[in-house]
């Protein structure tokens, strides 16, 4: 009974704002201990208030600097911000360099602004799978405006679309070849596209390259994707990106029913119907003897692991559906 | 899911006017290597800036890395801090350039050690290891 009224206490906080529980539920859910459902469940019910905004691009196009900038002008406007920010697992040790808040050094002590370091922790795409649950925190917590900023390490940013309501796609004049840095993935989920470090020459060709492409690509239905120029060191364009920001969030608002949010719902059932499945049926199967015999029957190749993997699916199901 | 070893989450923080930040972010490297989050402050940070980071980031340890003989102000004003904001349960340890003789009344405000240059960083690495499964 204490542990339920715990969480029920640890939630209420979180409603609250307080941030000491925001930093808790946030590393509950985390680390999957046993209440993290429980909170999750209590907490999705108060989502949906906040604007959630994904930021994706290649490293080295000034994303956090961006950031700060575009948050510093939301406080000005009167709105409180939480950020996820995202950096990569090694896959060798396990560990990472958490490097964002270095560039959002004046944000640390503004009341208004939660910054969370998050890694990626071998999740594919480069998102956390509890990233997405620490921006549902920030949201319930009260924050205006949630932004998600990813690891930019290329083609698989589309698993930002899962999180994000708006997407922006931010690159740099002269990293590489332009064309080269709009991935195919990228091109497909970014909402809005950013060509950061305008002070650049070769700025203007990089905002025709990206329009060039937009051009290109299929047509999409209801919002166009546009490219905006910005200078993070300037704030050249920082205001008009946030008009863009609110509009885009008009749009969703007052447009035909989001598909795209649809589409996330589902994909998020699919992924936890599918981790459940796994839990549940591998975990009994491995237990019988007979994933022993079978195993044996595959190593002297009297079977196959597909035909075995039926074998053993079959004789699951009939046991289940016998209870 | 499976239950792995949870991760230890470490804040390496720049108190003061230093300069540069080479120590720090070899020790930041060496966590890193040894399997865990780091986040990293960057320069400049007063005692405010990193308790608040401690929090948010709701770290295990705070690694506090000083080379301009500040310690003997921001460490005090780091460690009120976190009394004040109910992080009791953090393990603080510090590194840079600290007089042994200022070290006794160091430990006493609560930094559990205080690691000189030249320390390998093997040992670093076992400190904060041992000193999280003794809290956890």
């Amino acid at each position: 009974m204490t542990q339920t009224s715990n969480v029920q206490q640890l939630v209420k906080a979180v409603l609250h704002g307080e941030k000491r529980a925001i930093a808790k539920t946030i590393s509950i859910i985390e680390n999957n201990e046993p209440q993290a459902q429980k909170i999750t469940s209590l907490i999705y019910p108060k989502t949906g208030r906040a604007h959630i905004v994904g930021i994706t691009g290649p490293p080295g196009a000034g994303k956090s600097t961006l950031i700060e900038k575009l948050v510093k002008e939301l406080r000005n406007r009167g709105k409180t911000v939480g950020i996820v920010a995202v950096d990569p697992t090694s896959p060798f040790s396990g560990g990472a360099f958490l490097g964002d808040r270095v560039r959002m050094q004046d944000l640390s002590t503004d009341t208004g602004v939660y910054i969370r370091s998050m890694a990626t922790r071998n999740h594919p795409g480069g998102l956390a799978k509890a990233t997405k649950d620490a921006a549902r925190v920030l949201d319930a917590s009260g924050k205006d405006v949630v932004i998600v900023e990813t690891v930019g390490a290329g083609q698989s940013e589309v698993e930002v679309v899962k999180v994000a309501q708006t997407i922006l796609v931010v690159l740099a004049p002269g990293l590489g070849d332009d064309i080269q840095a709009i991935k195919a993935g990228q091109m497909e989920i970014g909402d809005i596209f950013v060509v950061n470090k305008s002070d650049r020459e070769n700025a203007n060709k990089a905002v025709g390259d990206v329009q060039a492409m937009l051009e290109m690509a299929s047509e999409k239905k209801g919002w166009k994707p546009l490219v905006i120029k910005t200078s993070a060191l300037t704030g050249e364009g920082i205001a008009e990106l946030l008009e863009r920001i609110d509009e885009h969030a008009k749009y969703l608002k007052t447009g035909p029913i989001d598909e795209r949010r649809k589409e996330r719902i589902e994909s998020e059932l699919l992924e936890a119907l599918t981790q459940k499945i796994t839990e549940s049926i591998v975990s009994e199967l491995k237990q019988k003897e007979q994933w022993n015999k079978i195993t044996q029957e595959i190593l002297s190749r009297e079977t196959d692991p597909y035909s075995a993997a039926d074998k053993l699916l079959a004789k699951q199901l009939k046991t289940t559906r016998k209870r | 899911m499976s239950m792995k070893e949870r991760k230890i989450r470490v804040l390496i923080a720049k108190p003061g006017l230093d300069s540069h930040d080479r120590g720090a972010k070899i020790v930041a490297r060496a966590l890193r290597d040894a399997g865990m989050e780091v986040i990293y402050t960057g320069l400049r940070q007063t005692p405010e800036q990193i308790v608040e980071t401690a929090l948010q980031e709701d770290v295990d340890v705070i690694g506090l890395s000083i080379l301009s003989g500040a310690h003997n102000t921001l460490f005090p004003r780091t460690m009120q801090l976190l009394k004040k904001k109910g992080l009791t349960d953090v393990v603080v340890f510090a590194g840079g350039i600290i007089p042994e003789e200022d070290v006794p009344a160091l430990k006493k405000i609560g930094i559990k050690e205080v690691f000189g240059p030249g320390t390998p960083t093997s040992t670093l690495v076992g400190f904060v290891k041992n000193s999280v499964s003794r809290t956890r």
